[in-house]
């Protein structure tokens, strides 16, 4: 690799896709700061995707930062941590950044400590088996960092039947505004790739790729020179969606996922930049996952920045951390801007699966009048998965739902391209999130 | 701060600038060449017909459309209007041109459901009802008089009424060389020193048009190119086997209709296929369709009815043609 170290060619990329302006430049040279304690945490029991975590602790217990305050609540579940030392308030029902009311446990924080991280000793991960690799996984509250936040022990529990002969590792970051996994490549490269290295020893791929956008080279030059043995930096071509697990697997190996099937039926595992730094972070130092890095920017953002923050934190204190937002912004977001969702309040916490907080104004999100589908074929060039969006959005308009799912609408997975391109400003879209939920719901029906 | 007023919605939140009134706008500018070489060619009468077409078409549709004032401002009826008044000859009474934008836009969109919805292009469907209608009015070529200023006396008769005037008929270069086998020569053709419709002389005009709306990606240049080629290469197949009977592939694609179809109405969005291999299926289709009917059909011209009848064709070849999603088999 060392003699390619310098070039960031060959860019290999999947067909169709669609390029939005980047804004990456807002928050990308941003070191990674520390925010500083707040008085309270509030930590929902469910920040992954499976059964809520099952609290450990009582109201009036006093906990250390790192310490375990609620086990996994089945197999598709993970552990939880204390962010801070100090004092378990309550355990109730709170506002989730869902909008749902939801169970979470409130810490105040105590304003004594020097949160000095004493927690527990660090595990040499090569001394363990591979059920004993996947418990720790599980208890260290590892979820997918990417933004869909599934319990990480269960994905990198492959069934004996199965074989990983390819790990990808996911740098793409082609969400515009993101740069929070850029920062961590540049930052933290030594932690990204010992967390390679250690979950490789247990999956052994042949290969693995680090797939990282061109629009990174810092990122790049700096994995190319840590990388070695079978782990490989390769370049992706700037285009959104190419973080997708679909596209970066067509992009780097050439060959589709089956439809309704997962990369593993191709050999692949993919996983993310982040998620594979806290790993590294909690075998080295014994670190769960209470913190992680959050890209807080948008155009009205008064400071941009990429922040480490406690799992936990209000996103209020977290926004007035990052200077707050101009009085013209008209939308926060919560994640990136082709896939995030609009947060109406800020008095919730920042969770496990918190990618990114967003400020924008009527500037970037404009309100649009919408016209007939004038048949441009935009949408089909768009869709990375070649679907017929504008006759989707046809069939949506007069809720076909049985003829849109013969159209493969389940296979959308709502990466926004076809309605960022649509001249006629058609929701596609967002008219194909509702298809799929009636779809679903008379599936459920009929069973 | 959580006072302030904030918008719900769905992502995604950034949308690509191209507007739908945007690229028909485009359209019109990009057409607007064509209509000033018209009237250097035909004199100020050419504008005139140009402004009856456009003022019945965007009249026509907020007749049928009052409360959707949008549907004015998005430009598409001031297209039919322009591209109906450039399939017309010089002269054309100004009662026939305002009856073809109410045709066009009435029955060539409104009664679909308006802009998107229809199978043919509005605007030769207009061209076609003017042609059953007033057959002969439609193929009188009256001579420019050589005077900018000076309207055509026929283009001012009263509706319903025969013209008085003195009609000096004038052939076109396809009747020349369907009636009589005399080519005209390929400079006159691609500057348009030749009789014919309004906008369909000037070769070099259209061309450029073309290279213009492929480059700002407006049009998708599968459809001019497939049916340019079609067009050629048959003719050029039988140019070669008889070159006394059978015209030049360069006169089959300059001569009448055809580049000004290929550029403006065969691209038209609604009316085209919209899958990558449909497009050359139409344009192909089309290609072979303007052979035989130029070569063997009764007709001089037939470049209007090989369009019409593949938008026909469209929904069809938009069924048969369409993508493999990813990860299925074919
Ligand atoms: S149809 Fe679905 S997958 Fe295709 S572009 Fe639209 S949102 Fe993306
Ligand atoms: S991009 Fe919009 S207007 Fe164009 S074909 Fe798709 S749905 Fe229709």
């Amino acid at each position: 690799m060392s003699a390619a170290a310098n070039t960031i060619s060959p860019q290999l990329t999947f067909q169709h896709g669609i390029h939005p302006e980047e804004f990456k430049e807002l928050s990308n040279l941003k070191p990674i700061e520390r925010m500083a304690f707040v008085p309270e945490y509030r930590l929902p029991l469910s920040q992954h995707i499976g059964a809520p975590s099952l609290p450990v602790v009582k109201v009036g217990e006093n906990v250390k930062r790192g310490q375990k305050i609620a086990d996994p609540g089945g197999y598709v579940s993970v552990a939880l941590h204390s962010p801070v030392d100090g004092t378990i308030k309550d355990i109730g029902i709170y506002t989730h950044p869902n909008g749902r009311e939801l169970p979470a446990i409130i810490i105040t924080t105590d304003a004594y400590s020097s949160q000095e991280f004493v927690g527990m000793e660090s595990v040499d991960p090569y001394s363990l088996s591979k059920s004993e690799f996947i418990q720790k996984i599980q208890d260290s509250g590892l979820v997918g960092l990417g933004g869909a936040a599934f319990p990480a022990h269960v994905k990198f529990n492959i069934q004996e039947d199965k074989k990983c002969k390819y790990l990808m590792i996911n740098g793409c970051e082609c969400e515009p505004f993101l740069t929070a996994d850029d920062r961590l490549m540049i930052e933290f490269g030594e932690e990204l790739i010992e967390g390679i290295k250690i979950l490789n020893h247990f999956i052994g791929a042949e290969k693995v790729y680090i797939a990282v956008e061109v629009n990174k080279p810092k990122a790049i030059m700096n994995l190319r020179n840590l990388a070695s043995d079978n782990i490989e930096v390769v370049c992706l071509k700037v285009k959104y969606p190419q973080g997708a697990e679909k596209m970066m697997t067509s992009a780097i190996l050439g060959k589709e996922i089956p439809a309704g099937g997962l990369p593993l039926d191709l050999g692949v595992l993919v996983s993310n930049v982040g998620t594979l730094v806290a790993l590294a972070q909690y075998f080295r130092n014994g670190i769960p996952l209470i913190e992680r890095v959050v890209t807080v920017t948008g155009t009205t953002m008064n400071r941009p920045s990429n922040v480490m923050v406690p799992v936990g934190t209000p996103m209020e204190s977290l926004v007035k951390w990052c200077g707050g937002f101009t009085s013209d912004t008209t939308r926060i977001l919560l994640g990136g801007p082709m896939m995030g969702m609009v947060q109406k309040r800020l008095d919730v916490p920042v969770v496990k699966g918190t990618s990114g907080i967003l400020a924008l104004s009527s500037e970037q999100v404009k309100e649009l009048n919408e016209y007939s589908c004038i048949r441009c074929g935009r949408c089909l060039d768009a869709c990375p998965i070649y679907l017929n969006p504008s006759h989707l959005g046809l069939l949506a308009k007069k809720g076909l739902w049985e003829e849109m799912e013969e159209n493969h609408v389940m296979d959308c997975f709502e990466c926004g391209s076809c309605s960022f391109v649509c001249p006629s400003a058609i929701p596609l879209v967002q008219s194909f999130r509702v298809a799929k939920g009636f779809i679903k719901q008379a599936k459920k029906r009929d069973v | 701060m959580s006072d302030q007023k904030l918008t719900i919605s769905t992502s995604p939140f950034l949308k690509d600038a191209a507007t739908t009134p945007g690229i028909m706008w485009k359209v019109v500018f990009s057409l607007l060449p064509v209509v000033i070489a018209s009237s250097y060619y035909f004199g100020v009468g050419a504008l005139v017909t140009t402004a009856v077409a456009i003022i019945s078409c965007v009249l026509t549709e907020w007749f049928f459309s009052p409360r959707s004032a949008y549907s004015i401002s998005d430009g598409s009826g001031v297209i039919t209007g322009i591209l109906l008044a450039m399939t017309l000859p010089p002269g054309f009474p100004l009662w026939m041109t305002f009856i073809g934008g109410i045709v066009a836009i009435g029955m060539g969109k409104t009664i679909w459901g308006g802009l998107g919805q229809n199978i043919f292009n509005p605007a030769l469907l207009g061209r076609a009802f003017l042609q059953a209608a007033f057959p002969t009015a439609i193929t009188t070529w009256n001579l420019p008089d050589g005077a900018f200023l000076d309207v055509q006396a026929s283009q001012l008769a009263m509706p319903f009424m025969q013209s008085q005037a003195d009609v000096v008929s004038s052939a076109t270069p396809l009747a020349v060389m369907k009636f009589d086998k005399v080519e005209t020569n390929t400079w006159d053709l691609l500057t348009g020193n030749i009789g014919g419709s309004l906008g369909e002389t000037c070769g070099i005009l259209l061309i450029l048009a073309m290279v213009y709306l492929i480059s700002v990606k407006i049009i998708k240049w599968q459809i001019p190119v497939s049916i340019l080629l079609t067009v050629g290469i048959l003719s050029l197949v039988f140019y070669l086997l008889d070159a006394n009977n059978y015209p030049s592939p360069q006169f089959m694609i300059l001569s009448g209709g055809l580049l000004i179809g290929a550029v403006y109405m065969a691209t038209d969005l609604v009316t085209s296929p919209i899958t990558p291999s449909g497009l050359w299926i139409y344009g192909i289709g089309i290609g072979i369709l303007v052979v035989l009917i130029r070569l063997w059909g009764g007709l001089p011209e037939g470049v209007m009815y090989a369009i019409l009848l593949m938008n026909a064709a469209t929904p069809l070849i938009n069924r048969y043609t369409a993508v493999r999603t990813y990860g299925y088999k074919k």
